[in-house]
């Protein structure tokens, strides 16, 4: 099983490293871009953040960003492609079980996750001298991020009939989830009520988290976001697996 | 020794209330080279498709090596390689790692899936193009590639299905010594197709489909032999004359040297006999139909 399983692995980390072009350096891009404008030319007026330089507030939110959707994007994409062109039958017809080729695609996202946003991160070491309160919680979060949206990406591939189908998630549900997740702001200069809605969103927790790694401050307890994120993955692992299992739309 | 495939009451009805397989009863024996004909719609890839596992049954069993699919499904699924009708394979990878690839998921490290993939892409003539993208192959080398990434795990039985599709003739006899050589390496062989000559030279035994239910089983030799009529063309070196007399057997004048005859149940010999008597001599011999297209036609009732 681990030969099949690693096999999955590399052939999804040089898929995505083939097409560079479009995998990595966008988001590189993006991301200096909105560094700039966001941090480089607003930041000054907007001032200081949770105790912070906006600047140095908004960077690991931006960071997570980039690996949520990444993570994402590799397996909505990767598994639906399969599908389309009916590569997945060379899976289906192997004594790989559901378990692994779940476990390889989840892998991939987290290794493009991963790739993107070191990326990203030495990009926008260029523009701030960073600094990271606590390695441990950069890299747990980052983890359990990259897994919960490559559970998720795949989830949206089993669902998907079209190539609509799978822009439509990200655009419609991610984005805005992302935007709303505290990624430019601090929830605590919300009104109460969207406060209170904000906790709702899991995306929340994961750039708390992440951004407590980097600066050691953070708006809820380290504890609870884990523990939300954890919850998460076990409850999309789950629904994952039963579909690849039940073969929903994928075998007749 | 158990066959190598068993199939008992196999039942598949789509979500749509189409019944593509109707308690159809099946075995191939171990190192057989087997036949599984049927026009389109008959329920051939339906079949297939549920040995391999790409497709749920309804009911009944599936066996492969004596092993039972529902309780041992990963030994059986080490026993089989399935050459596909469509093509199935990312088209933007390089054809050796697809081969490559498939070897991992049944457990061959990537030192000796290298050797394994070296040596079927010499065998099928694509070892030149191995750093290429699989969409850059023309319709025949991706046939073969299909067919090396399938013998990739040294299977016990090979499925094909079509395999002959889109491919050249100098490519496909090609094929066809490579299948016959595993053959008598003692793989067992279940091909598809929709070339009739191909089944006719290639397998032993022969089950047709029809409407998702095996309506004749057999050897090829015994169901061959059911095919009493023959029609032949004759050349002669001399002009024929013009009309031809009226003779015992249907005959029609082609050319000026040659005619074509139909024969019932009168010999070949006897036929040369009666045309000898009426002064033409005949030169050459050669059949006019496929014999098991006829028969094919006939059991599925296509002709009348």
């Amino acid at each position: 099983m681990w030969i099949a399983y690693k096999t999955i692995v590399v052939k999804e980390i040089l898929r995505f490293s083939r097409i560079w072009v479009q995998t990595i350096f966008p988001p590189i891009i993006t991301t200096s871009l909105y560094l700039l404008i966001f941090g480089g030319l607003m930041g000054e007026r907007i001032g200081s953040m949770q105790g912070v330089d906006y600047l140095q507030f908004i960077i690991p939110g931006i960071i997570l960003m980039t690996v949520i959707q990444n993570a994402y994007a590799n397996t909505v994409s990767s598994f639906f492609l399969a599908k389309f062109n009916h590569s997945i039958e060379e899976l289906l017809i192997s004594p790989v079980s559901y378990w692994v080729i779940l476990l390889g695609y989840v892998s991939g996202g987290v290794a493009r996750g991963f790739s993107v946003g070191l990326g990203v991160f030495i990009a926008v070491s260029f523009f701030v001298d960073l600094s990271i309160h606590s390695v441990g919680i950069v890299l747990i979060t980052f983890l359990l991020t990259a897994v919960l949206f490559s559970l998720a990406g795949f989830i949206n591939a089993v669902f998907a009939q079209s190539f609509d189908d799978i822009s439509i998630v990200p655009t419609f549900i991610l984005m805005p989830m992302t935007y709303l997740g505290g990624m430019f702001y601090s929830i605590e200069i919300l009104p109460e009520f969207w406060q209170m809605l904000s906790k709702f969103n899991p995306i929340y927790y994961m750039v708390d988290s992440f951004r407590m790694g980097f600066l050691g401050s953070s708006t809820t307890d380290f504890i609870t976001s884990m523990m939300v994120l954890t919850s998460m993955i076990i409850l999309l692992a789950v629904v994952a697996f039963y579909l690849l299992k039940r073969g929903v739309n994928i075998k007749t | 020794m158990s066959n190598a495939l068993q199939i008992s009451k196999l039942t598949k009805t789509y979500v749509n209330n189409v019944q593509a397989l109707s308690q159809v009863d099946l075995s191939v024996k171990q190192g057989d080279f087997f036949a599984l004909l049927g026009s389109n719609g008959a329920g051939k890839t339906t079949m297939i498709g549920i040995i391999c596992s790409l497709l749920n049954k309804t009911s009944g069993d599936v066996s492969v090596m004596g092993l039972d699919q529902a309780s041992e499904l990963n030994k059986v699924k080490r026993m089989i390689g399935l050459m596909p009708q469509e093509f199935n394979f990312n088209p933007f990878e390089p054809i050796e790692e697809i081969l490559i690839n498939q070897a991992g998921y049944y457990g061959i490290d990537r030192h000796q899936a290298k050797q394994r993939a070296e040596l079927l892409l010499k065998r099928i003539e694509l070892w030149d193009k191995r750093t290429d993208m699989a969409k850059s192959l023309s319709g025949g080398m991706k046939r073969r590639l299909m067919l090396a990434r399938a013998l990739m795990h040294e299977p016990k039985i090979l499925i094909l299905d079509e395999p002959s599709a889109g491919v050249d003739v100098e490519i496909r006899r090609s094929m066809w010594d490579f299948l016959k050589e595993l053959n008598n390496e003692g793989m067992t062989i279940i091909l598809t197709t929709h070339y009739l000559e191909e089944a006719e030279s290639l397998c032993r035994n022969i089950a047709i489909l029809d409407k998702g239910q095996v309506i004749e089983q057999s050897s090829m030799k015994a169901l061959l032999a059911k095919v009493s009529q023959q029609v032949l063309i004759l050349e002669s070196g001399k002009s024929l004359p013009n009309p031809l007399p009226a003779l015992s057997f249907s005959v029609e004048r082609l050319d000026d040297h040659s005619m074509q005859v139909v024969l019932d149940k009168l010999s070949v010999s006897k036929a040369l006999e009666t045309l000898g008597k009426e002064g033409i001599e005949i030169e050459h011999v050669r059949s006019a139909q496929n014999r098991l297209e006829t028969l094919f036609l006939r059991l599925t009732s296509r002709e009348d």
